[in-house]
């Protein structure tokens, strides 16, 4: 082996180190979540009736206005399926297998391993993300898209905006999932919690109803909070509605933010621990 | 004999569950903010529209109160059916079935949530409210009307339920499907039909008759011909409705029941 390939071997291995097995973790997530196939055909019919319904709810709402703060009927008719085709990839409900694992005490296993728990399970959900894009999202607005005029992006720099969007809103939904997930070593049943945080969030992300339809007051006190970064921002950006720098930065900040509290709260979590017997 | 059983069973589960206090009270308060939300989302549209479908807010929440109602009514009689793809899967539908007890009663009362009055007591709260400072002209049949449409919604529903888990014998992972119908029966009666297209109307109001649960009903009490032109009787025709929708769960049921073959494992 000459000189030049050990320095190349060299400089490989320290990048595998560097970026070490999340990668691996990415790719298993999204082979893991593709086995739920049949599933996806069963949450595409849920996501459709519910579509539907909302839809009509808003149009009504809308009646023979142009527009509703701010909201055209295709810019409503993109805010319901896009909704419905996020929604199962930025999950609001449901994906709090951590919190089983921290109730049962298999969670020691998961904090020996040689790897950080929060960036670990954080590129298993990109994984799972990434599947669900194909699977959970292009179907609704495929649907939606044949059944109404939706509004698709003017500008050919939105797709970009909204891929980065999606991509933050995920990892939000994670890091409040896993904050929630680590209340159980506190709490010791994370489960009410994560109820009353699936309950909030179907309402305060813009999901049901879109935010800017709230009171002034409360559309102010909402963006003070990390809600609206899971869906309605995302949603706004697609739609084209504003600028969408403080839309994107509300949810850069508060991922970051959410993040990094995990990590602290992994910390402590870590200290708490204790494994008894062997 | 057999009622005797089930009161034993339902005491016992009763018992348990209260014996989690504060995890009790915290589902019984998330029972309630989900029913909250609900009315949330109404609140909010009405603040950006005076009618929805021609109906003004006191009108829609007068449906959204008995379909609330009703749907809590059921969930908690029946709920406990979304647990039938997880009782086929694990085998523990076959323990039922061998007994000489009703299958249905014993699914039903098998885990009866107590918690789920955190919905009902929401619901009823927003129809008192509502039909107290509505301007009804009360009746005796009206008053009667008001007091049974949660009953005879809440049975309506129940039928919904037990024809959208039947479908649990032939699909391995119904419960979604089922929930969709349920779920989805339960937004679909918190509006007054007329928000809805033609299509989509006459498959969930008719066909799956969510119309009945609580949009003629509150059309008889607001005295309100049907903008869609139906005849005024049929708002007073829930109740028969229902009886139809309970015989024609039951034979839903009984040829599922009948047609299960176990998981073969």
């Amino acid at each position: 082996m000459s000189k030049k390939e050990l320095r190349r071997g060299l400089a490989w291995s320290f990048v595998r180190a560097l970026i070490g097995c999340y990668p691996h973790l990415a790719v298993a997530g999204f082979h893991r979540y593709s086995t739920y196939r049949s599933a996806a055909v069963a949450a595409l019919t849920t996501n459709t009736a519910f579509g539907l319904m909302r839809i009509a709810v808003l149009f009504s709402v809308l009646g023979s206005r142009q527009q509703v703060a701010g909201y055209d009927a295709a810019s409503i008719a993109s805010y319901v399926w896009l909704g419905q085709g996020l929604l199962g990839v930025v999950i609001l409900w449901g994906g709090h297998e951590l919190a089983d694992r921290v109730r049962s005490g298999d969670v020691a296993v998961d904090l020996a391993r040689p790897w950080n728990l929060q960036f670990a399970l954080l590129a298993e959900d990109y994984g799972r993300a990434g599947f669900a894009m194909l699977i959970r999202f292009v179907p609704p607005m495929l649907i939606g898209g044949m059944l109404f005029d939706l509004r698709w992006p003017q500008q050919e720099h939105t797709w970009a905006l909204f891929a980065l969007s999606i991509v933050l809103a995920v990892a939000m939904s994670f890091a409040i999932r896993f904050l929630l997930s680590l209340s159980a070593f506190w709490l010791l049943d994370a489960r009410g919690v994560t109820a009353m945080y699936g309950l909030l969030g179907g309402i305060f992300s813009g999901l049901t109803v879109p935010l800017a339809f709230f009171p002034d007051w409360a559309y102010d006190a909402l963006w003070w909070t990390p809600f609206p970064s899971l869906l309605q921002n995302t949603i706004d950006v697609f739609v084209e509605r504003g600028s969408p720098l403080p839309l994107l930065a509300h949810q850069a900040l508060w991922t970051v933010g959410l993040l990094v509290i995990g990590q602290l709260a992994l910390r402590a979590a870590e200290r708490k621990l204790v494994v008894q017997g062997g | 004999m057999a009622d005797r059983v089930y009161l034993d069973i339902l005491g016992s589960r009763f018992r348990a569950q209260l014996s989690y206090r504060t995890s009790f009270l915290l589902d019984f308060a998330a029972q309630m903010v989900g029913q909250a939300s609900e009315l949330v989302v109404i609140l909010v549209l009405f603040g950006r529209a005076k009618e929805m479908g021609g109906f003004a807010m006191h009108e829609v929440l007068i449906m959204y109160g008995i379909a609330g109602v009703g749907f809590g009514l059921a969930d908690l009689f029946v709920g406990q059916l979304d647990e039938l793809p997880r009782l086929i899967r694990t085998g523990q539908l076959d323990v039922l079935l061998l007994r000489p007890l009703s299958t249905l009663a014993q699914v039903a009362t098998g885990d009866i949530q107590l918690r789920r009055l955190g919905r009902i007591i929401a619901a009823l709260a927003v129809l008192v409210t509502v039909l107290s400072t509505s301007d009804i002209h009360w009746t005796g049949p009206k008053l009667l009307l008001a007091a049974t449409a949660p009953l005879v919604g809440a049975v309506i529903f129940g039928a919904i339920w037990v024809v959208a888990c039947s479908v649990c014998f032939w699909i391995v992972d119904g419960r979604e499907l089922a929930n969709t119908v349920t779920y989805g029966s339960n937004m679909f009666t918190s509006y007054p039909i007329t928000v809805y297209p033609p299509w989509l109307r006459r498959f969930l109001a008719f066909v799956i008759p969510g119309a009945f649960v609580a949009y003629y009903p509150a059309l008889a009490l607001l005295d309100r011909p049907d903008p869609l032109g139906a005849p005024a009787f049929l708002s007073w025709c829930s109740p028969l409705v229902a009886v139809a929708a309970v015989a024609v769960a039951g034979l839903v049921w009984r040829f599922a029941v009948r047609h299960y073959q176990g998981t073969g494992s």
